[in-house]
C-alpha cells in the first residue's frame, strides 16, 4: 500500500490532460471576437537601408484590416530599453534600416493568417543593401560596417576586471597554456513557437496581453515602458501550458510590444503565432563567443591564475536582458577549481545577426567550452593525465562555503568525493580499457572529461557588473532574487497554490502540491496548483519566471514557507478548538489532532475553513489563514561590490561528466559510446523530474555538440530555417546515459535544493569535444575544435575528404551558397531564330517557367514577374534582366536581379549560340547568389532547382523554335514537376 | 475528380474519433488548421509545418500522417483519429498513455500528441513490435524535453502489457 501511495505521489498532476489532448497551450485558447491575425514581413537582408515601402496593394486585399510599419509603431510606442547605456535605439520593428535577416519590417493584420500571409507578398520594399558585419572579431575592426551609426562602431561595452594578482602568478608560472575557441550560435528551439494575443482598452489606456512568455518578469517594465504605459496598465497573462521554452520564450517580449502597438493602432485585438521559419531565423539565439583563455600553471598542473579575453556577439541589438549571457557566470568563471587570481576582459559586440537572449545553460556552454578545453590542453602540454589535472585543481571539501576570486559564494559541495564516486560507479576503468582495445584495433576512440559548477537562482543584480562602479552608484542598487507563492484556503477548506515559476513542462505543479500536502497531512491530489500567471492578480516580482533553474531552490522554497506559516495558524486554531497546546498538534489523513489524543480529531477542512465562516472565533492575534503569500529572497545575493565582486547566483551544483566516443573514419560521424554524468544538486525534491531535466539537457547538448548551428552565409543570409537545416537530434542520435547523484544540501535555500535544469547544457558539449580531441590526439596532436562537430568538420580535421570525382565538380562556391552551373541544349532552329525569340518579350513570357508577364523596358532590359518554387518555398519574384555584350546572333551576357517576399538573388549568365547542322547548340553558364527566406529553407535544394528551371527554359525554347526536344525519362519529368511551378 | 474553387469554402465531412463531423475549408487550408480551428480539436499540435517535427501526426484511414502536410479537402470522407480519441473514456488513460505517465515520457507535452498517435498506430498494427521498430517510429518525431529514452521505455512497457492482454484474452 505504502509503495502504491508513493508511486502515486511520483506521478505528475500535469500529465493526464497533456496525454489526452486537453492541454491549454497558447494556440488552444479562445480569442475575443473580432481578433485579427497578424503576419510579419521580415527583412531578406542582413544589413540594408529601407529606401521606400509600398503597402497599398496589401491594404487593398480583401480581408486585410491594416498594415503596420515601423513609423506607425513609433507613433504610439517607444524603443525597448537597453541594459547598458548606449546611444542606440532597439525598436521591435525596423524603421529606416534593417540589421539582421528576419528583422520585422511590417505587420499585416487580417481576418485570418492565410490572407495576412498573402498580403505580405504584396508589400514592396526597396532596399539599399549594405555590407554586413558578421564575425564578432572582424566587426570590432575600424573598417568594419557599422550597425548603429550613433555608436560609431560595433563595440557595445567593454570592461576589464582583476581579482587577486594574476600578473604575478603568470610571471611565476612554470608554464602558460592557452586556448582560443569559438562557441557557435545555437538554440534549444522549443517545439511550440511564440504566441501573443494583445488587446488595447482606450478608455483606461491599458493593454491586456496573453503570451507564452517564460520570464524573467524584469522584462515586464521593459514592455510597459515600450508601450508608454505604467506597469499597472499592462496586464500580462501566461497560458496554463507552454510547449517548452529552455529560455527561448523570454525572447517573445519584443513581439508583445510590437503587437500591443498593433492592437492599439488597429483598435482590435491582435493575435500572432510564430511559424517555424520565423522562430529559427529571428526569435532568439544563444550568443556566439570568441574566447582566448590563458592559464598560469605549475609543473604539476596546478592552475594559479586564469586570464579571459571574451568577445560576446549579441547580434544586431543589445536586447534585454543582454549582456546577461556574458555576466551570468561572472562569479564562477573559474568553474570547479580553486584559482585565486583572475583577470577578465569582456567585450560586447553587435553584428548583423538575430539578437540573442536566454537559452538553457545561459553563458555556461560558452564558458565551460573554453575552460574545460583548457584543462585538457594543460594535461596534454604537461604530459599529465587530464583526470589528474582536474583532481589537482578541484576546490577542497573543507573550503565550503567557498568564496571565488570574482565574488561568488559556493554554498556547499564535496567535489572530490563526487568525482571519485562517479569514477567508481560509472566504471571509468572499464572505459579506459575499452579505449585501449579500440585503439589497438586502429579505431578512433577518445575519452572526454568535464568538471563544472552549475549556478542557479540568479542574482538580479549580476547584470550591473557590466556597469562601472560609478555607473552602478548612479543607477541605484540591484540585487536579490525574490520568489513568491500564495496559498489560499477556500470556504470548504480545500487548498489552491499559486506559484510564480511559469513552468514549461518541468512538473512544478506536482512538486508544489507534494510540498503543501505533506505539511497539512493531505494527499497531493487534494491540493490544486495554478502555474499560469496574471500580473494584475498574482504575487510576482521581477525575478518571477522559469529561468536560472530557480524553481526547486527558490519558488518551491517560497511555497514551503507559505505552507509553514499557514500550518502554524491552523495549528493554533485547532489547539484552541481542542483545548490542547499548539506543540501537540499534528496533521495527518485530512485530520488535525493532538498527539496525545488522536481520536479527538477535527477535520482539516473544518478547521481550515473556520476563518471564512467565523473569523470572530479565531484565537486572538492570529492572522487570517484564508490566504498567505510568502515572498522570499536570499540575503546572500548582494549587489556587486566596489571592487566588482559579484555573488552572481545563490546555489552552485556540481557536475562531473565523462564519456567515450568513437569516430567513424569513413563517414566521420561521432558516435557516443558511453556517457556518465554525476550531479550534486543538493536535496532532490522529485527524482523522476530531476532525471528528466538531466536527460533533456543532455539531449540538447548532444545536438549543440554534434549537429546544430544557426549558420549564416557570408552575406548574412540565414541558412538554418527548417528543422531539416537545423538538425535537432532524434532518438537515433541520443544515447542512453548513466545518471549518478550525490547530495550536499544547500544551506541557503528553504528545502536544501539547488537548480539542476541546465547543467548538462554546460558540461556535455565540451565533454564530447574533449573526447573527440582525445580520439584524434594520437594522430593529430592538440586540436582547436569548433562546434558542432559535424562530419564535415571532422573530415576537415582528418584531412581525409576525398576530391570530387572528375566531371562532378561541386557546383557551389566553396565559400557560400552561391550557385553556378553550365550546360548545353540543342534545338532545331537557326541561331538567328533563337536570337529573335530571346529578344522578344512576348515570346519570353511563354518560355520562362512560372512567368506571369514580361515587359520590355528597352531593347536590352526586361522585367518579369515569376512564380518559382524551391522545396517548400514557393513565391513571386520581380526579375529584372539586362542584356549586354550583344553579338547578334552569337552571344550575349545577361545580368539579372530577382526580388520577392521570399528572398532576393542576383547573377550573371552567358549564352552562346553555335550553328550545328541546321540547328543550334545553345551553351550557357551562370553564377548567382541568393538570400532571404529561400536561402534559409531551400539552401540544399537550390542547385538542383536552378538546373531544373534552366532546363525547363531551354526545353520550352526548343519546343517554341520547333526543334527536337530531347526525350526525357520519367525521372527527369518528375524532377521538373517538383522543381518549379508551371 | 471533384473540382474545387480556390476562393470558396467547401464542405468537408469526416469521421473524427468515431463521430461524424462537418466543417468548411478553402482548398489550401491545412488539415492541422482545419482540425484545430474549424473543428476545435486542439489536441493535435503544430510544431514546424514542414513535416519534420511530427507533433501534428494523426491517423488518416488507419495510416499515420502529418496533418500539416495534408490539405483538409484531401480527407473529405476519411476516418481521422487524433489524440483526443486514444483514451477509453474521458476519465481514464489508455495503456500507452498510462505508461507515458509512469515513465515521465513527457514534460511539456507539446510533441506528445503526435508521438502517441504514431506509437498507438504501431502497437495496433504490430502488437509484437520490438525495440527496434519502436525506435524506428520514434525517430520520426522531435522532442526537446525528454531526451527520448523515457518515451522508449514507456512504449516498450506498453507493448509488453498489450501483448500480455492479447495472450490473456
Amino acid at each position: 500500500m505504502v509503495e502504491e501511495a508513493s508511486q502515486l505521489a511520483m506521478l505528475r498532476v500535469e500529465d493526464a490532460p497533456l496525454l489526452t489532448g486537453r492541454g491549454r497551450f497558447f494556440d488552444d485558447l479562445p480569442a475575443p471576437r473580432g481578433t485579427l491575425e497578424a503576419a510579419i514581413l521580415r527583412s531578406p537582408h542582413a544589413h540594408a537601408r529601407i529606401t521606400s515601402m509600398r503597402c497599398d496593394a496589401a491594404r487593398a486585399l480583401k480581408g486585410v484590416h491594416a498594415v503596420i510599419t515601423g513609423e506607425d509603431y513609433a507613433r504610439v510606442a517607444s524603443p525597448l530599453m537597453v541594459g547598458v547605456k548606449l546611444p542606440i535605439q532597439c525598436w521591435p520593428i525596423a524603421r529606416d534600416k534593417v540589421r539582421y535577416t528576419g528583422e520585422p519590417i511590417a505587420v499585416v493584420l487580417a481576418e485570418d493568417r492565410y490572407i495576412a500571409e498573402d498580403a505580405l507578398d504584396l508589400i514592396e520594399v526597396d532596399f539599399d543593401v549594405l555590407a554586413p558585419a558578421l564575425d564578432p572579431l572582424v566587426a570590432l575592426n575600424d573598417d568594419a560596417p557599422v550597425l548603429h551609426e550613433e555608436m560609431g562602431g560595433n563595440l557595445g561595452s567593454e570592461r576589464s576586471f582583476t581579482y587577486g594578482d594574476p600578473e604575478a602568478a603568470f610571471a611565476a608560472a612554470d608554464q602558460v597554456v592557452e586556448v582560443s575557441v569559438r562557441y557557435p550560435r545555437n538554440s534549444c528551439t522549443p517545439i511550440e513557437t511564440y504566441g501573443v494575443l494583445t488587446e488595447w482598452n482606450p478608455h483606461d489606456q491599458s493593454y491586456e496581453v496573453t503570451a507564452n512568455f517564460q520570464g524573467p518578469f524584469s522584462i515586464h517594465p521593459v514592455i510597459a515602458r515600450a508601450l508608454n504605459v505604467p506597469g499597472n496598465r499592462l496586464r500580462l497573462k501566461t497560458p496554463e501550458d507552454s510547449g517548452g521554452s529552455f529560455g527561448v520564450k523570454q525572447g517573445v517580449f519584443p513581439y508583445i510590444a510590437l503587437l500591443g502597438a498593433c492592437a492599439r493602432l488597429a483598435d482590435r485585438p491582435v493575435r500572432w503565432v510564430e511559424d517555424r521559419l520565423e522562430h529559427l531565423t529571428a526569435s532568439v539565439s544563444a550568443t556566439n563567443r570568441a574566447i582566448t583563455l590563458r592559464a598560469a600553471v605549475t609543473a604539476t598542473g596546478r592552475v594559479t591564475a586564469l586570464d579571459f579575453d571574451q568577445v560576446e556577439d549579441v547580434g544586431a541589438y543589445l536586447r534585454a536582458p543582454e549582456p546577461a549571457t556574458l555576466y551570468r557566470m561572472h562569479g564562477n568563471l573559474c568553474g570547479a577549481y580553486d584559482i585565486a587570481n583572475l583577470s577578465v576582459r569582456n567585450r560586447i559586440v553587435m553584428t548583423n545577426k538575430t539578437p540573442t537572449g536566454l537559452n538553457r545553460g545561459f553563458g555556461g556552454p560558452q564558458l565551460y567550452f573554453a575552460l574545460e578545453r583548457l584543462m585538457q590542453r594543460i594535461a596534454g602540454t604537461l604530459g599529465l593525465d587530464p583526470l589528474e589535472v582536474i583532481r589537482t585543481n578541484l576546490i577542497a571539501a573543507e573550503a565550503f562555503p567557498y568564496r571565488t576570486a570574482s565574488g561568488a559564494t559556493y554554498d556547499s559541495g564535496d567535489y572530490a568525493q563526487a568525482l571519485e564516486r562517479a569514477l567508481t560507479e560509472g566504471d571509468y576503468e572499464a572505459l579506459l580499457a575499452r579505449r585501449d582495445t579500440a585503439r589497438a584495433e586502429g579505431r578512433l576512440y577518445g575519452i572526454g572529461l568535464t568538471a563544472a559548477v552549475e549556478p542557479s537562482v540568479s542574482n538580479m543584480g549580476y547584470l550591473s557588473t557590466a556597469l562601472t562602479p560609478a555607473e552602478r552608484a548612479k543607477a541605484g542598487p540591484k540585487n536579490g532574487a525574490q520568489s513568491c507563492a500564495t496559498i489560499a484556503i477556500d470556504p470548504v477548506g480545500s487548498i489552491t497554490v499559486q506559484i510564480d515559476s511559469v513552468p514549461q513542462g518541468q512538473g512544478h505543479k506536482t512538486v508544489a502540491a507534494g510540498i503543501v500536502a505533506e505539511r497539512f497531512g493531505l494527499n497531493a491530489g487534494d491540493v490544486r496548483v495554478v502555474a499560469a500567471i496574471d500580473t494584475s492578480k498574482d504575487a510576482w516580482s521581477i525575478a518571477a519566471g522559469n529561468y536560472s533553474s530557480r524553481f526547486a531552490a527558490a519558488s518551491a522554497g517560497a511555497v514551503s514557507i507559505a505552507a509553514d506559516r499557514l500550518r502554524q495558524r491552523i495549528a493554533r486554531i485547532a489547539a484552541a478548538q481542542l483545548n490542547v497546546t499548539i506543540d501537540d498538534i499534528r496533521f495527518a489523513d485530512g485530520k488535525v489532532f493532538s498527539i496525545h489524543n488522536p481520536d479527538a480529531a477535527v477535520s482539516f477542512s473544518r478547521v481550515a475553513s473556520a476563518a471564512h465562516w467565523a473569523p470572530a472565533t479565531l484565537p486572538e492575534g492570529i492572522a487570517s489563514p484564508v490566504r498567505e503569500t510568502a515572498i522570499w529572497t536570499a540575503p546572500e545575493l548582494a549587489a556587486p561590490t566596489e571592487d566588482d565582486r559579484i555573488n552572481s547566483s545563490l546555489c552552485h551544483a556540481f557536475i562531473f561528466d565523462f564519456c567515450g566516443i568513437e569516430i567513424d573514419p569513413v563517414t566521420c560521424q561521432v558516435r557516443i559510446d558511453r556517457y556518465v554524468t554525476m550531479h550534486d544538486c543538493g536535496t532532490i525534491l522529485h527524482q523522476g523530474m530531476v532525471d528528466g531535466q538531466i536527460r533533456g539537457a543532455f539531449a540538447q547538448a548532444v545536438g549543440a555538440a554534434l549537429f546544430e548551428e544557426y549558420a549564416y552565409d557570408e552575406d548574412g543570409a540565414f541558412l538554418a530555417g527548417t528543422l531539416a537545416d537545423y538538425p535537432v537530434p532524434t532518438i537515433h542520435e541520443i544515447p542512453d546515459l548513466q545518471i549518478l547523484h550525490t547530495c550536499s544540501p544547500s544551506p541557503l535555500t528553504p528545502l536544501g535544493a539547488k537548480g539542476v535544469g541546465e547543467g548538462n547544457c554546460m558540461s556535455t558539449p565540451v565533454c564530447i569535444a574533449n573526447a573527440v580531441a582525445d580520439a584524434l590526439a594520437p594522430a593529430h596532436g592538440p586540436l582547436d575544435l569548433t562546434l558542432p562537430l559535424s562530419p564535415t568538420r571532422i573530415a576537415a580535421l582528418l584531412s581525409a575528404e576525398p576530391p570530387a570525382p572528375a566531371g562532378q565538380a561541386s557546383p557551389r562556391k566553396p565559400d557560400g551558397k552561391g550557385l553556378s552551373g553550365q550546360g548545353q541544349a540543342r534545338v532545331s532552329a537557326t541561331p538567328q531564330e533563337i536570337w529573335d525569340l530571346l529578344m522578344d518579350a512576348d515570346q519570353l513570357a511563354a518560355l520562362i517557367p512560372g512567368a506571369h508577364g514580361v515587359k520590355q523596358l528597352s531593347p536590352t532590359r526586361f522585367i518579369a514577374d515569376v512564380t518559382l518554387g524551391v522545396g517548400p518555398v514557393k513565391g513571386r519574384y520581380r526579375v529584372d534582366v539586362g542584356l549586354s555584350d550583344l553579338n547578334e546572333p552569337h552571344s550575349a551576357v545577361l545580368t539579372g536581379k530577382a526580388n520577392g517576399a521570399l528572398g532576393s538573388g542576383s547573377g550573371t549568365g552567358t549564352v552562346t549560340l553555335v550553328e550545328d547542322d541546321g540547328g543550334t547548340v545553345i551553351s550557357y553558364s551562370y553564377e548567382a547568389a541568393v538570400g532571404g527566406k529561400v536561402a534559409a529553407v531551400g539552401g540544399r535544394l537550390l542547385d538542383g532547382a536552378a538546373k531544373i528551371v534552366i532546363g525547363q527554359f531551354f526545353t520550352a525554347l526548343g519546343r517554341k523554335a520547333g526543334g527536337d526536344v530531347p526525350r526525357r525519362g520519367l525521372l527527369a519529368r518528375l524532377r521538373a514537376r517538383w522543381g518549379a511551378s508551371s | 475528380m471533384r473540382r474545387l474553387n480556390a476562393d470558396q469554402r467547401h464542405k468537408i465531412g469526416m469521421t473524427l474519433n468515431g463521430r461524424p463531423v462537418e466543417g468548411y475549408a478553402v482548398p489550401r487550408l491545412l488539415l492541422s488548421d482545419f482540425l484545430r480551428h474549424e473543428l476545435a480539436a486542439t489536441g493535435t499540435h503544430v510544431g514546424c509545418e514542414h513535416g519534420v517535427c511530427g507533433a501534428c501526426t494523426v491517423r488518416i484511414d488507419g495510416m499515420m500522417a502529418r496533418s500539416c502536410l495534408t490539405l483538409a479537402v484531401q480527407v473529405d470522407g476519411a476516418v481521422i483519429d487524433t489524440v483526443e480519441g486514444l483514451a477509453p473514456d474521458a476519465e481514464r488513460l489508455s495503456v500507452l498513455q498510462s505508461a507515458f505517465r509512469k515513465h515521465h515520457a513527457l514534460q511539456c507535452g507539446f510533441c506528445t500528441a503526435g508521438i502517441l498517435m504514431s506509437l498507438d498506430t504501431l502497437l495496433r498494427d504490430t502488437p509484437d513490435a520490438d525495440e527496434h521498430q519502436i525506435r524506428d517510429v520514434l525517430s520520426g518525431h522531435l522532442c526537446r524535453c525528454t531526451g527520448y529514452h523515457t518515451i522508449l521505455n514507456a512504449a516498450i512497457e506498453a507493448a509488453a502489457t498489450l501483448k500480455k492482454d492479447i495472450q490473456d484474452a
